[in-house]
Parts: C-alpha cells; sequence; structure tokens
C-alpha cells in the first residue's frame, strides 16, 4: 500500500482592493482608530549607517500613476542582519526593518525613510548587494508582486549579486537600480515601478 | 538565537492555484498586471525571515471592531458575528504569534473611506478594520457585523458579494498573504469577477467562510470560521546550507 503525501493548499490569494488603507494605513483612509499604525518607522533612531530616503512611483501598462497601492518593504540593517530570530546576530534596539508605505491618493508619489542595508549572506555564501525587498499590493494585483531595490553606487556589489545575476536581460536588470541624488544634503534615491509596458520591473517568484 | 527546529525554504507557490494576474473580467488587473514571467527566485535570508511582532504593538482591543470605533454604549448596526478560526501552513502546522488585520464595508456596504463615495449610509459606530496575533495554536477571532454587498464599477451591473479582507504576515517575507474571504451559501460568489480569477473551484472553496453554530454565543452573537493556510517549509533532511560557511 502507497502512502501517499498529505499536504494542505495554500489559501489563494485575493486582490487587496482600493480601500486597503482601512485595513493597513486607516489614517490615510481618513480615520484614527488604533493607538499605533504598524510599519511607520522602518529604522528606529539608534539605527547605524547612512540615512537614506527612497521615492518613486508606480504606473501602470498606459504609463499613469497608479494612486492606490500599498507598498510594504523588508530590509536588513547596516550589517546586513534582518530582525528575525533565525538571522543570526544582534539588530539595534528599535531596528524593524519592515514598513508600510502607501502612493499619494493625488500624484502617485511614494517614499519612504530608513538606512541603507548592509551586503546580506546570499545562498552557498555568495554575499547579495545591499538591497530591499518590497512587495506591491493594488485594486488589480490579483497576488502581491514582490520585486528589490539595489543601489546604483554600489556597482561592484551590483555586479556580483547573485540575484541580479540570475537575470538575463541587463536592460530589464536595470529596473531593479534606484538612482541616487542629494536634496538639502540627503541621499535620495529614486525607484519608480513599471507594472506593466516599456521597461516593466522585474517580479520575482520567492 | 532561535528555538525553532531547522527548515529550509518555502514550498514554491503553485501560481496556478491563485489568480492569473490578468482577468480580461477584471477589467482593472488588464492594465496592472505585469506582461513578462516573474523571474524565480531560490529563498535566500531575505525571503526566509520577515517581520515580528509582540503584544506591545497592538492593544488587546483591537481585534473587536463591535467597540473599537464605537462611541461609548453604542454598537454598530447588522448581524453580529464573530469571525474565527486558524492559521496553519501546508504542513498543517499551526502558525503562531502571527498579524492577521481584516477590513470590511458596514452592513450597507460602505467602506469608511476617503474614496468611498457609495450611496449605502456610513455607521458612525463602525470603522471597519482589527488586527490580533494567532495564539500557540495559530488561533485568531474578532467579532465585528455582517458586511454588506456592495456595487463597484466594473460591468455596469457587478455587485461584490459579501466579503472581508484579511492580510497575514506569516514568518517569512516569502509567507505574505492578502485575501478575502466570503460567506456560505451567498449567491453573489459565483457571479463575481474578483473570485472568478481563481481558476480552481476548489481554491475557491477555501475562501468561504462556513456558519459555525458551535461557536454561536446564543442569543447575542452569530459565528463564522475561517481557517488560512500559509506556506509550508522544508525540513532541512540533507543540509542544504542557506548561508554557506
Amino acid at each position: 500500500m502507497l502512502q501517499q503525501p498529505h499536504y494542505l493548499k495554500e489559501t489563494p490569494s485575493q486582490t487587496a482592493g482600493p480601500y486597503v488603507h482601512i485595513g493597513l494605513a486607516p489614517g490615510a483612509a481618513g480615520f484614527e482608530i488604533f493607538d499605533q499604525e504598524l510599519g511607520r518607522d522602518i529604522a528606529g533612531p539608534n539605527a547605524k549607517g547612512e540615512r537614506i530616503r527612497v521615492e518613486g512611483m508606480v504606473t501602470d501598462g498606459t504609463g499613469s500613476p497608479v494612486k492606490d497601492a500599498l507598498l510594504e518593504i523588508w530590509q536588513a540593517n547596516a550589517d546586513g542582519i534582518y530582525a528575525h530570530p533565525e538571522h543570526a546576530g544582534a539588530v539595534e534596539d528599535g531596528f524593524r526593518g519592515w514598513g508600510r508605505v502607501i502612493t499619494d491618493f493625488g500624484t502617485g508619489e511614494w517614499g519612504f525613510d530608513s538606512v541603507k542595508p548592509g551586503p546580506v549572506m546570499g545562498r552557498n555564501g555568495n554575499i547579495m548587494a545591499p538591497h530591499i525587498n518590497m512587495w506591491i499590493v493594488a485594486r488589480g494585483i490579483n497576488t502581491g508582486l514582490n520585486t528589490r531595490i539595489y543601489f546604483e553606487d554600489e556597482d561592484e556589489a551590483n555586479a556580483a549579486d547573485p540575484v541580479l545575476g540570475i537575470i538575463e536581460w541587463e536592460r530589464r536588470r536595470q529596473t531593479l537600480i534606484a538612482k541616487p541624488s542629494i536634496r538639502n544634503g540627503q541621499t535620495i534615491y529614486r525607484f519608480d515601478i513599471r507594472l506593466q509596458g516599456q521597461d516593466e520591473t522585474v517580479f520575482f517568484d520567492i | 538565537m532561535s528555538t525553532l527546529p531547522e527548515q529550509g525554504e518555502f514550498y514554491s507557490r503553485d501560481r496556478r492555484w491563485h489568480p492569473a494576474a490578468m482577468s480580461q473580467d477584471y477589467k482593472t488587473s488588464v492594465t496592472r498586471a505585469p506582461q513578462y514571467p516573474l523571474i524565480s527566485l531560490e529563498n535566500t535570508a531575505s525571503e526566509i525571515t520577515g517581520p515580528v511582532f509582540g503584544h506591545n504593538d497592538i492593544a488587546a482591543t483591537d481585534n473587536d471592531l463591535l467597540t473599537n470605533f464605537a462611541q461609548p454604549g453604542e454598537s454598530p448596526i447588522g448581524e453580529r458575528i464573530i469571525l474565527h478560526g486558524r492559521v496553519l501552513d501546508e504542513n498543517a502546522r499551526p502558525v503562531p504569534n502571527t498579524l492577521v488585520e481584516i477590513w470590511q464595508a458596514n452592513a450597507s456596504g460602505r467602506y469608511r473611506h476617503k474614496k468611498d463615495t457609495y450611496l449605502g449610509a456610513l455607521d458612525p459606530n463602525f470603522g471597519g478594520c482589527g488586527r490580533t496575533l494567532t495564539d500557540e495554536h495559530g488561533c485568531y477571532h474578532f467579532r465585528t457585523v455582517k458586511p454588506g454587498a456592495y456595487p463597484w464599477r466594473n460591468r455596469v451591473n457587478d455587485w461584490r458579494p459579501a466579503h472581508i479582507h484579511v492580510s497575514v504576515v506569516g514568518t517569512g517575507f516569502a509567507q505574505r498573504l492578502i485575501t478575502q474571504l466570503y460567506f456560505e451559501g451567498d449567491p453573489l460568489i459565483a457571479r463575481c469577477p474578483i473570485v472568478n480569477t481563481i481558476p480552481d473551484p476548489a481554491a475557491v472553496e477555501m475562501l468561504i467562510a462556513r456558519l459555525d453554530m458551535n461557536a454561536t454565543i446564543p442569543l447575542d452573537t452569530m459565528a463564522y470560521r475561517f481557517d488560512i493556510v500559509l506556506r509550508g517549509r522544508r525540513s532541512t533532511l540533507f543540509e542544504n546550507r542557506l548561508e554557506g560557511n
């Protein structure tokens, strides 16, 4: 008699819809209900490393801004450590490395403040270049989209990055590279996300 | 350091079980669906780890939508329900201490959101969102009102079945899931273009909360049960070192 392996099936995804803010960022929906909303402070006050801001816009296949998206970000600290019990090492007190960001209802622009993450040990001892993981949900997105933000000024590390390395097309790889500029003495990285069309952003099945 | 059993990558997501990115009948998806295939990525620390939450992050009453926005002594209008269930992984193991968040329309099908202009009335005693952490057995519960159906701009006469949006964070960033639950017996479920983005009827069944008479409070509150399954993880039977060394 054969024993069949028995696994449950994952609960299927459904779109977050246009009113995702009510659940995950109610202040943006227009009302205050919780003592604290989650994901507003990514790095905390004690985090070491370079303070950065990342900004961008999400656009659809017509090139129009997506004004009702919610982005979640997940990143390591400046030492390349994730605030998680399975990742060896300690992070600064107050560093969570996780945040929620919404696109502006009027303009579609988004932005968040954090610290630049350090390189993270990848599979088989291959070091991954500094990167921020991102998950994007919105009306019209049936299953959340995963991507990564890399930094243009880390070109040497990017060239050796094992994840960028599996993207066959140099032109597509460029969609994951945030471009720095300086504004009022602060480093701002620009990371536009194109859901579809010319220079569609690389999304990962993780 | 961790006391968790050593585990490896998450099982691959069955993309044919989930909705396709593009569905002609769900019109907004047509311009928001990526056209290129997803790039498949073997899990690294970036995908296996994820944010951890504790009881300092939320209030104990955040899971009670009957009271968390109501004026003292008042209640929202609508059928009072308990929504409860377990969060499990594909190995049928409970997922403890994970963040579950919900949001929904009120009993007239109206959302408390500055962008919702539906004729259905706002309820001054209903916010429409709640959050909780699963206990050590993966169990969660909320108290709320049953949401109403509402019309939406897709085809001219499309109505969403009554539904509650559910967000689960899980233990790793690769487990992140947002979905919607529906209510047993609702004839709008089969007509809904968003439900029908899911190709397999067996998958749709997983989104239908069941009336649970054993969990009702007699003369007070009805109950629905909704279990949630997140991706499972491989056991490291043979060493497949994620971090080298």
